[in-house]
């Protein structure tokens, strides 16, 4: 019987298990499918990770290597190459590998780090034909950084979020030619930063409120017709474009990879499209609990190792008072997303549970420019933050003082008003 | 000098081909594709039809209920992924409502068992998804869906197995009628058969006029699919028909064997010798969801993790084209076989056998006859078998798909069977890798892995599909040896 | 006066250089985008990322970066400089890949324990 089994050893996990270990847990497995740890981080070998948390800018590999470094200073026991196959809403953990057959492990507690998948070409219904050439971004990324193959030589990506945005530069670099970046959205998913040292650097051009309206080619793809669209996103007649392309790159989205998650019988939410969690991480399933994107996609891996490390503290929390003794669903508040706000992290919080105050991730629905983001309970404004901007692609966090969260309290609304904060 | 050859491996040719292994008959069989079932037989709606929709006294009527029947004991024999559903044929109005009454009548006409035409109640008490709308529908117990990629398979690595020999990215260029019956040119090579099959799906006319004076056209029709996330697969239990009207044959909404649901299609005539435009159109996706939801209101295409066309190889003819050309003797075309051909294809390979026999050809049944095809499918074990298994053959212990949970022992073992993969999708077809929600964004960089090793080739060799489908291009900067 | 984002960090800032007055910048939040602002004028710079050849370890490729940002001008011949190196694996973070990339006086070091 294991204290805590962490299913995922990229960046979520491992920030998980080092911080269980940190707070008196014993027998830790963490459990990752890929030969390494690391995660995702290691295929990411641009910089840019590591300002908040280490204050370092860091490439991905590196971010990674802090936390695989930890963990081997701990005792956490490491399973690589290994698949869960199925966990049960008893805390079994069903695993397969080469090395140690079928087995099924017992937890006291298991935190959730799976992370997301990407979303595919047939997911969004391009029309035409199916050749090869077509790869979502980060798979192109894994076959250039990892095993060392070019996906093609005249390359169109769609999405202009950040992981398209890296791959024109990195395809640039290998000697690939960029023809354009397309945006169906009126502005760029990605960082500002990565417009400039990606596309501008390059001079890629950015096609915004476009997409791709048809893929051709028999084989290989020879060319994507792409054409403008309105505001209601469809393609404005008359306004094609044809590039002759031999590959396209896909950056249209991630999703949270909740396989297992559903299985378990969790509680999920449709708006982040992972597990709805409580303010300490731990989900509709006592004793489990999920951080990182597998709970909802970030931006920032330092937010994902402050996550997870509040997942880790809270399951070691809930082994060592010997399974949770308070009950997890007494007098949780909801937390609401209003105008403006697509989702928040946490879903509940347990105003007996946060000590002096509660962080909450979440997101804006459109590009906002000077506003303030507005807490309210039960329709009573209690708080207010002001921004210069705000944006779908750029995960906000503000903090809630706990003596916002009286008791009696039913229900916080997090929102957005456009516009000055009056003094 | 074979005795008869087989001219294209989709479900028909993989059916005669299967059919005639039972005989000491020397089979042939050339693929033009570098795979089997790598045509309309891989892009279809799947569906093992009950037989209440051809005209009675056609081929069709005929050979469909037959084929629904043999079906059934074909894939439990050679473990083919088969479901019995049922079907129902939706009436939403008056005239529908007639149409259903049609269509029951020619169902027992047909021999179609165990029809009933049924209210709206007892409708939406079997399906409470449907559409409010709905007036009564004709229930058909004995339809199917099936995987027909697979069922292809089975049937050509059962002929294979039982002495058939089977040559792909063999292209016929050349028919000549020799004395003792047909030189064959394919890829540039000659094969010799006393009888020919002419089972080339939308080229069928092509290879028919290389034999013989033209004498049908195959007009190829495209229809469009949406396949759905298996959290959508249980919206229907039964394959939901529309009626057919003016504007085509409907939409139809159906759970595929592997869970998910697949909904489709429309049907657009192409141009002839435009069989291989198997692209979809915005405008026919549009009208796909769009028709469908008349049927199940609530569809959510936004789990659609895959959008497919495929192209039927109708005619100018109304029913199924089996028959010897006219002035070639012993040339057999199996051409037009649009749906149910996927359904008919055991009772059209029996059918063609028997013409074959009329005209000449010696059968003597096998004693040897092995039609004994199991595939391990580690998915579907309990957790005692997974363990037994990954500790007699560590391979089952390495998860290469994800979303399907398909091992490398799965990959390895299809490998060794009588019609190796070659490609990516090969691999697909085979065991699943890919077919998940997240259609091979994880699994495709290990399956690529896997085919470069065992096929000894540098992974930038690896094909997706077709000939010439390289997925990558060579090493990055200073790999060594750049391609 | 020239606009631009600056790059140094996440945030991106849009500044404002006046090249005319002793390339002063505003819109700054922090004294590295004041010299960046400046200095994407005068001699732009940036850090490069990418892989070499590794043999030896579970992987075929080594990330590696540039320790310090390097002329923007010389990106692709630093990426060429690359293309013949081989490490042998074990390779540390930090240690050095290619000593003084074409000039600059800066060293790209691998980036992944391998």
């Amino acid at each position: 019987m294991y204290d805590l089994i962490v299913i995922g050893g990229g960046p979520a996990g491992l920030a998980a298990a080092c911080e269980a270990w940190k707070k008196g847990l014993k027998k830790i497995l963490l459990v990752e499918r890929d030969r390494d740890l690391g995660g995702i981080l290691n295929q990411c070998i641009h910089s840019g990770f590591g300002l908040h948390y280490f204050k370092e800018e860091l490439t991905g590999p590196e971010y990674a290597a802090r936390f695989i470094d930890l963990l081997r200073k701990t005792g956490v026991e490491t399973s690589l190459d290994t698949m869960v196959l199925q966990i049960t809403p008893d805390r079994e953990v069903h695993t397969v590998s080469r090395q140690d057959g079928y087995r099924i492990l017992k937890a006291k507690s298991i935190v959730l780090s799976m992370g997301c998948r990407e979303r595919t070409r047939g997911a969004i219904s391009i029309p035409g034909t199916r050749p090869a050439g077509i790869f979502t971004a980060g798979a192109a990324q894994r076959y250039l950084n990892i095993e060392g193959y070019m996906v093609g030589r005249r390359v169109l990506i769609l999405g202009s979020g950040d992981i398209g945005l890296i791959m024109a530069r990195r395809l640039t670099l290998e000697g690939a030619k960029m023809l354009a970046c397309v945006e169906i959205m009126p502005y760029s998913g990605g960082l500002r930063r990565n417009l400039v040292q990606c596309l501008q650097d390059f001079h890629i051009p950015l096609y915004l409120s476009h997409t791709i309206t048809e893929i051709r080619g028999k084989n290989r793809v020879e060319q994507a017709v792409v054409s403008k669209v309105g505001p209601d996103r469809r393609p404005i007649p008359g306004t094609r474009m044809t590039f002759d392309c031999d590959t396209i790159l896909l950056s249209v989205g991630l999703i949270p990879e909740n396989e297992l998650t559903r299985q378990a019988g969790i509680r999920m939410d449709p708006r982040t499209h992972g597990a709805v969690v409580y303010e300490n991480m731990e989900t509709s399933l006592p004793g489990v609990f999920a951080c990182g994107n597998v709970v909802h996609v970030h931006d920032l891996v330092d937010f994902v190792t402050e996550e997870s490390r509040r997942a880790g503290a809270a399951a070691a929390d809930y082994v060592l008072r010997g399974g949770d003794g308070r009950g997890t669903g007494s007098s949780a508040i909801p937390l609401k997303n209003g105008t403006g706000v697509s989702y928040t992290v946490p879903q509940k919080i347990r105003p007996d549970r946060i000590g002096k105050a509660a962080g909450v991730f979440f997101r804006v629905n459109r590009v906002y420019g000077k506003s303030f983001i507005r807490a309210s309970a039960d329709g009573k404004p209690v708080a207010r933050y002001p921004r210069e901007r705000l944006a779908p692609g750029e995960m906000e966090h503000i903090v809630l003082p706990a003596k916002l969260l009286k008791t009696g309290v039913r229900e916080i609304r997090i929102s957005v008003e456009e516009g000055e904060m009056e003094n | 000098m074979f005795d008869v050859g087989i001219i294209g491996c989709g479900i028909i040719g993989a059916a005669a081909a299967f059919e005639l292994s039972k005989y000491r008959v020397s089979t042939l069989i050339l693929e033009g594709e570098n795979d089997v079932a790598d045509g309309t037989t891989k892009a279809n709606s799947a569906i093992l039809h009950a037989g209440y929709d051809p005209e009675p006294g056609t081929l069709m009527a005929k050979l469909n209920v037959e084929g629904s029947f043999l079906a059934e004991r074909i894939c439990r024999d050679l473990d083919v992924p088969y479901r019995k559903t049922g079907s129902l044929v939706l009436a939403f109005s008056d005239r529908d409502c007639e149409t259903v009454e049609n269509l029951y009548r020619r169902g027992k006409q047909n021999g179609v068992p165990g029809l009933s035409v049924l209210n709206a109640e007892q409708v939406l008490g079997m399906e409470p998804n449907l559409s409010l709308k709905v007036r009564g529908a004709l229930y058909a117990p004995t339809a199917a869906v099936v995987s027909p990629w697979e069922y292809c398979l089975a049937l050509a690595e059962t002929a294979v197995e039982n002495g058939a020999v089977l040559r792909r990215d063999a292209r016929v260029t050349k028919i000549e009628r020799i004395p003792e019956g047909y030189r064959i040119t394919a890829s540039g090579r000659p094969y010799e058969a006393r009888y020919v099959i002419n089972a080339a799906g939308v080229h069928a006319e092509e290879v028919h006029n290389l034999a013989a004076a033209p004498s049908f056209h195959i007009i190829p029709m495209r229809g469009e699919y949406f396949i759905l996330d298996k959290s959508e697969g249980r919206t229907v239990s039964r394959v939901i028909f529309q009626c057919p009207t003016e504007r085509g044959k409907g939409v139809l909404v159906a759970p595929t064997v592997g869970g998910n649901l697949i909904v489709g299609p429309n049907a657009e005539q192409l141009d002839r010798g435009a069989g291989e435009n198997t692209a979809t159109t915005a405008s026919g996706m549009a009208f796909v969801a769009k028709t469908a939801k008349e049927s199940v209101p609530g569809l959510d295409f936004r789990q659609t993790i895959r959008s497919f066309a495929g192209v039927r190889a109708a005619s100018d003819r109304d029913d199924f084209i089996i028959e010897q050309a006219k002035g070639a003797p012993g040339f057999l075309d199996l051409a037009g076989i649009r749906s149910p051909g996927l359904t008919a294809a055991p009772a059209i390979a029996e059918t063609a056998i028997g013409i074959l026999e009329e005209s000449g050809l010696k059968r003597e049944k096998k004693t040897d006859f092995r039609a004994r095809r199991r595939r391990i499918r580690f998915a579907d074990l309990s957790p005692e078998e997974k363990a037994r298994l990954v500790k007699e053959d560590p391979s089952y212990g390495r998860v290469i798909c994800r979303c399907e949970t398909v091992t490398e022992g799965e990959i390895l073992a299809c490998m060794k069977t009588p019609i190796p993969p070659c490609s990516v999708d090969g691999v697909k077809r085979r065991v699943n890798a890919g077919m998940g929600r997240c259609q091979g964004g994880f699994c495709g960089p290990r399956v690529v892995e896997i085919l470069s090793r065992e096929l000894h080739i540098p992974p930038d060799r690896v094909l997706k599909d077709k000939d010439g489908s390289y997925i990558l291009t060579g090493k990055t900067r200073g790999g060594g040896g750049n391609v | 006066m020239k606009e631009l984002i600056c790059i140094v960090c996440p945030r991106g800032c849009r500044l404002r250089v006046d090249e005319q007055n002793g390339y002063r910048v505003t819109g700054n939040s922090c004294p590295r985008g004041a010299a960046y602002g400046k200095a994407e004028l005068l001699n732009p710079t940036r850090v490069v990322t990418s892989t070499v050849r590794i043999e030896g370890a579970a992987c075929p490729r080594c990330p590696v970066k540039t320790r310090d940002p390097i002329p923007k001008g010389k990106i692709f011949d630093a990426v060429r400089a690359l293309d013949s190196v081989v490490l042998h694996s074990p390779v540390r973070i930090g240690e050095t890949a290619v000593k003084n990339v074409c000039g600059t006086g800066v060293d790209f070091v691998a980036t992944r324990n391998l």
